[in-house]
C-alpha cells in the first residue's frame, strides 16, 4: 500500500523552484490587486483632485502606511505558510507603525484650527470608508487564500489572518487613490479598522479553507 | 551524532528530489516511511495502532503536495517534523482519539529507527553470547531489561554481592574484547 503510494508519488515528481512558494503568493497578490484596481476604477473612480493630491503629504502617508502594512502582512504570510513557521515581528512592526501614525495624527490635529478638527478625524466618508476597503480587499484575500491552500500553515487561522492583513492593506492602498480625505487621524482610525476587518475575515476563512 | 548525519543525508535527498531526481525521491520517501511508522505508533494507544499506516501515507502525501513549503536553507528534519506533527494532531482531532503522549511532546522522529534498533539488538545478542551464560543473563536483566541487581541475583539464587561481581567481570571482559583493541 505505502509502497504503491511511494511509487506513484515518485512517478509524479516535478522539479520545484527554490522560490516557488513566494512566487505563487506574489503572483496571486498581484493578479488579485489588479482586479481590485479595476473594481475601484469602475465603482468609485480616481479621486477628482488627483493631480494636486500627489503633491500633498497626506496622499503619500496613506500610500505608504497601507503599502507597508500590506507588506508586513505579506511577510507574515510567507513565514506562516510553512509548517514550522512562527513569527511575531511583523505584528509588532505593524503596531509600531500605527503608533507612529497616531503621533503624526495628533500633531496634525494640534496644529489645525478648531473648526478643522472634526473633518480631519471623521471626514465626510468615515461611514463608508472601512466597508469600501473590505470590498476592495476581498478579491485580494480570496486570491491569496487560494494560493495558500497549496501550502502548509501549522495554524490555518493565523495564516488566514496574515493573508487578511496583507489583502486589507492592499485593498486600502487601492482605495487611497479614490479617497480624498486628508486627515491622518481618519487614516489611523478608519483605514486601520477596514484592514483589521479584512484580517478577521481572513482568519475565519483560513480556519475552514486552509486545513490540510 | 546520528541525527546530524541523518539530517545531512535526508536533506541531500530532499534537495535532489526538489530538482526532479525521482530515484532520490523514492529513496527519501521509503526511508521517511520507515521513520514515521514507529513515530506514529508510539503516539497512538494500542487500540489505534492500526491508524499509524494511514498517518504515514497522509504524511507522505502531504510531503509530496506541499514540498514547495520546504525552505532549502533550513533543516529538513525540522520541516518534516512539523508536517508529521500537524498530521498527527489533525488526525487525533478528527478521530477524537485519546493520546498516549501529550501533544507538546516534541520527541524527535529520528531517535528511534526500527531498523537500527533491530540491528543493535542482534549485535548485542551476539556479543553477550561470548561470555558465560549466567553472567550474560545477569547483564541482560540489569542493564537492558531494567531489573534491579537484587532481582537478578534472586533469579539465579545468588547473593547480591556475587551478582554485582559477576556483572562487573562480565562487562570488563566484554570491554576488553570489543572496545577497539585487537581480539
Amino acid at each position: 500500500m505505502t509502497d504503491d503510494l511511494i511509487a506513484r508519488l515518485s512517478a509524479d515528481l516535478k522539479p520545484v523552484r527554490p522560490t516557488a512558494m513566494q512566487r505563487l503568493l506574489l503572483a496571486a497578490t498581484v493578479v488579485s490587486t489588479i482586479v481590485a484596481i479595476a473594481a475601484m476604477l469602475m465603482w468609485l473612480g480616481m479621486r477628482p483632485d488627483m493631480p494636486d493630491a500627489v503633491w500633498t503629504m497626506s496622499f503619500w502617508t496613506k500610500f505608504g502606511y497601507t503599502l507597508i502594512i500590506s507588506a508586513l502582512g505579506g511577510v507574515a504570510t510567507v513565514i506562516l505558510a510553512r509548517p514550522e513557521g512562527r513569527t511575531a515581528w511583523p505584528w509588532r512592526a505593524a503596531v509600531g507603525l500605527l503608533a507612529i501614525l497616531l503621533v503624526v495624527a495628533v500633531v496634525q490635529l494640534a496644529r489645525a484650527e478648531p473648526d478643522e478638527m472634526m473633518p480631519l478625524v471623521v471626514g465626510k466618508t468615515s461611514l463608508v470608508c472601512p466597508w469600501r476597503i473590505v470590498v476592495l480587499g476581498l478579491p485580494i484575500l480570496l486570491g491569496t487564500i487560494l494560493a495558500l491552500r497549496r501550502m502548509a500553515p501549522s495554524s490555518p487561522t493565523l495564516a488566514g489572518f496574515a493573508a487578511g492583513i496583507m489583502a486589507g492593506g492592499a485593498g486600502a492602498w487601492v482605495y487611497s487613490f479614490a479617497c480624498d480625505e486628508n486627515g491622518m487621524m481618519f487614516l489611523a482610525l478608519f483605514y486601520t479598522f477596514g484592514i483589521v476587518m479584512v484580517g478577521a475575515i481572513g482568519a475565519v476563512l483560513g480556519r475552514f479553507l486552509l486545513r490540510w | 551524532m546520528q541525527t546530524d548525519t541523518t539530517e545531512l543525508r535526508l536533506r541531500g535527498l530532499m534537495l535532489a528530489s526538489l530538482d526532479g531526481d525521482a530515484a532520490a525521491y523514492r529513496t527519501l520517501l521509503a526511508e521517511l516511511g520507515r521513520h514515521l511508522r514507529p513515530y506514529f505508533t508510539r503516539r497512538l494507544t494500542p487500540a489505534f495502532a492500526s491508524h499509524a499506516e494511514d498517518l504515514v501515507q497522509d504524511t507522505l502525501l502531504a510531503i509530496h503536495t506541499r514540498r514547495m513549503t520546504y525552505d532549502r536553507a533550513r533543516p529538513f528534519t525540522a520541516w518534516l517534523h512539523a508536517v508529521a506533527h500537524h498530521k498527527f494532531v489533525d488526525h487525533v482531532r478528527r478521530q477524537s482519539i485519546r493520546l498516549t503522549v501529550p501533544l507538546e511532546d516534541d520527541a524527535p522522529i529520528f531517535a528511534p529507527d526500527d531498523q537500527a534498533d533491530a540491528i543493535a539488538r542482534r549485535d548485542l545478542g551476539v556479543v553477550l553470547d561470548t561470555i558465560p551464560e549466567r553472567t550474560s543473563d545477569l547483564i541482560r536483566r540489569t542493564r537492558i531489561d531494567g531489573a534491579s541487581v537484587a532481582e537478578a541475583a534472586a533469579a539465579h539464587g545468588m547473593t547480591e554481592t556475587a551478582a554485582k561481581v559477576s556483572i562487573h567481570r562480565g562487562l570488563k571482559a566484554l570491554a576488553a574484547r570489543f572496545a577497539g583493541g585487537p581480539k
